[in-house]
């Protein structure tokens, strides 16, 4: 298979694969030593490189296409099925908030009207900063401190208004690591 | 009282490494094994115990592993499949399993796959359990260093290697065969059946997908024998079970408690009782797919046929409480919402139905509701009931939605009359 032959069917919407990185590709292969298949390694090449970049865009879509040898509309059936998997740019900070039962009876809709008053967008949108988005998540696992939220990979739980100030303060002065939406 | 599953959890500290976990008697049942038992003999064994699957279902482990073709004609590959996608709603019980006590669901899986000769298995974990993959992730390279995975398991001959697979996201992954769609990299959309994942499931080969829950039983089965376990339970099912209580309670939490506690001892006494202010309406047994049960029924013994015989499911044993100050229609709104969310698309009844229902009940809290709604609602139990859908997914919002419609019609009926929720006035 080649990029040509994949994206020749309208020159205007032309995508160039992305050149993976080395450190993708090790990732990838590790992954392929664990599963009897390439199709298998999709969905784990999805996630590798969207550790490093932050995100799957066309171009790494079509990278991962051509390097496992899965049809490119095979690969974005599986990216756009699966919640996590995000196939446009996040913020600095992805905030998973629960909007589950037992959240909803502690009284998630409060906090998740106050963390959209104080960031200026509602699920499924970034901050005009670029600081954080915030998606909907299913039921953390965590009822009995509801409510809870993710930032990135630190659970929060037990949230009051107060509190959810402090978690963004907190997130806005962390230095850029580097390793979420800013590339490698 | 015994408390096999969580005797070495203490949230405090971090878990128990394998030096730890050893000396206080952890994998003395492959030591058991390696000492002359066979796959035949651990399938018995676990048959005679009785043990249920603790993912929601609770079929007999037993048979189910019963239905792995074995012996020399038996395919060569076959796989162990770890569903530790916990995600039904108000379900926290997996999550301390394996923050808790890593080692030991490693060694329940030992178990599972040397009992139907499975010499890989896979650990399906939700992506957001980041402490769990942490936890598990330094248990299984212990486990290697000590010999316990990898090949010719304490002399026995037996091969095991372990994956640890990180999902990102959709509830319906927790159903077996989806769960397998997703591991083989497809759409996470369930199989038909038969063929059942036993006889073909991961790559077309013989797969066992078991519980976490489940398997961290299974140590204590081999190792103290199938009269200690059936002696730890005080109702009809053997054994231990974690039971959780969510909501307005001074408590909340997870305790592993003997089958046959009464719902009212874990609710009051080791929840604390409902808040001040608060008095207990209705409650979810165990997540978000059961029916509603009433303050009636707190007198009742957890186990499954009792809790069946009441119109409900045991299923994963973590309840969810509804208090007198929150709306019944708005609770079930939630859930209608997340199970609309959720449905892989793939059958018509659940794609099309359960936005359908979400959009009513949107219409309710807006106070846009009409009488006929209600009918509608009540038909909807038909077309996503069990039988009309490919899998269990609408037939488990069906539970909430029809219970809810039994016992709340006073208060979906105010939402339309008053045009409005009358609970937004408190």
């Amino acid at each position: 298979m080649n990029a040509d032959l994949i994206a020749s069917d309208n020159s205007s919407t032309r995508v160039t694969p992305r050149q993976l990185s080395a450190a993708e590709i090790a990732e990838i292969e590790h992954e392929l030593s664990l599963y009897p298949d390439k199709r298998a390694v999709g969905l784990e090449a999805l996630k590798i490189v969207q550790k490093h970049q932050g995100w799957v865009s066309d171009e790494s879509l079509l990278a991962i296409s051509l390097f496992l040898e899965i049809p490119p509309s095979e690969l974005e059936g599986v990216a756009t099925f699966f919640n996590l998997v995000f196939r446009r740019p996040v913020g600095r900070h992805v905030i998973l908030f629960c909007n589950s039962v037992s959240c909803w009876v502690m009284g998630c809709d409060s906090m998740r009207r106050h963390l959209a008053e104080r960031l200026g967008i509602d699920f499924g949108e970034t901050s005009s900063d670029g600081e954080f988005t915030l998606l909907p998540v299913p039921c953390l696992g965590d009822c009995d401190r509801a409510p809870v939220m993710m930032v990135d990979e630190d659970q929060h739980r037990n949230l009051t208004a107060e509190k959810i100030d402090g978690i963004l303060a907190q997130y806005r002065q962390e230095p850029d690591m580097g390793n979420n939406g800013n590339g490698d | 009282m015994d408390k096999p599953l969580t005797r070495n959890i203490d949230m405090s500290r971090p878990p128990l490494e394998i030096a730890q976990y050893q000396a206080v008697g952890g994998y003395e049942s492959i030591r058991t094994i390696a000492r002359g038992m066979s796959p035949a003999d651990v399938l018995q064994q676990v048959k005679d115990s009785g043990l249920k699957g603790r993912g929601g279902a609770g079929f007999p482990t037993g048979l189910k592993w019963s239905f792995v073709p074995m012996g020399d004609d038996a395919p060569k590959d076959k796989y162990l499949v770890v569903n530790a996608d916990e995600m039904e709603p108000g379900t926290f019980k997996d999550r301390l399993l394996m923050e808790g006590d890593p080692h030991l669901l490693l060694e329940g899986m030992i178990i599972a796959a040397y009992t139907i000769q499975a010499s890989k298995a896979f650990i399906f974990l939700r992506g957001e359990y980041i402490q769990s993959e942490k936890a598990l992730k330094k248990a299984i390279g212990e486990a290697y260093d000590e010999g316990l995975l990898g090949r010719d398991i304490l002399g026995t001959g037996f091969d095991l290697d372990i994956v640890l697979h990180t999902s990102v996201g959709r509830y319906i992954c927790g159903e077996e065969t989806a769960l397998l769609n997703a591991l083989e990299g497809k759409r996470a959309n369930p199989r038909a059946k038969p063929p059942f994942p036993q006889v073909s499931g991961l790559w077309g080969k013989p797969t066992i997908v078991n519980n976490v829950e489940t398997l961290c039983n299974l140590p204590g089965i081999i190792s103290h024998g199938v009269d200690w376990y059936q002696g730890l339970g005080k109702g009809i099912d053997f054994g231990t079970k974690l039971f959780g209580v969510s909501g307005r309670v001074n408590s909340p939490g997870c305790w592993e408690l003997p089958f046959g506690t009464s719902i009212r001892e874990v609710i009051e006494e080791h929840a604390g009782g409902m808040q001040d202010g608060f008095q207990l309406k209705a409650f979810l047994p165990g997540g978000g797919s059961t029916d509603f049960l009433l303050p009636d029924h707190l007198d009742l013994a957890l186990d499954y046929d009792v809790i069946g015989k009441a119109g409900s499911r045991l299923a994963t044993g973590t309840m969810i409480l509804l208090d007198d100050k929150t709306c019944p229609v708005g609770m079930i709104g939630n859930l209608m919402h997340f199970f609309s969310h959720e449905s892989c698309g793939w059958c018509t009844p659940c794609r099309d139905g359960l936005p359908w229902i979400d959009q009513i009940f949107s219409d309710l809290e807006d106070g846009k509701g009409s009488t006929g709604d209600l009918a509608i609602l009540e038909e909807h139990l038909d077309y996503l009931g069990p039988g009309r859908t490919f899998c269990a997914l609408a037939p488990g919002a069906m539970a909430p939605l029809g219970s809810g419609l039994k016992h709340f019609r006073e208060e979906f009926e105010a939402h339309i009359s008053g045009k409005c929720c009358p609970y937004r006035q408190h």
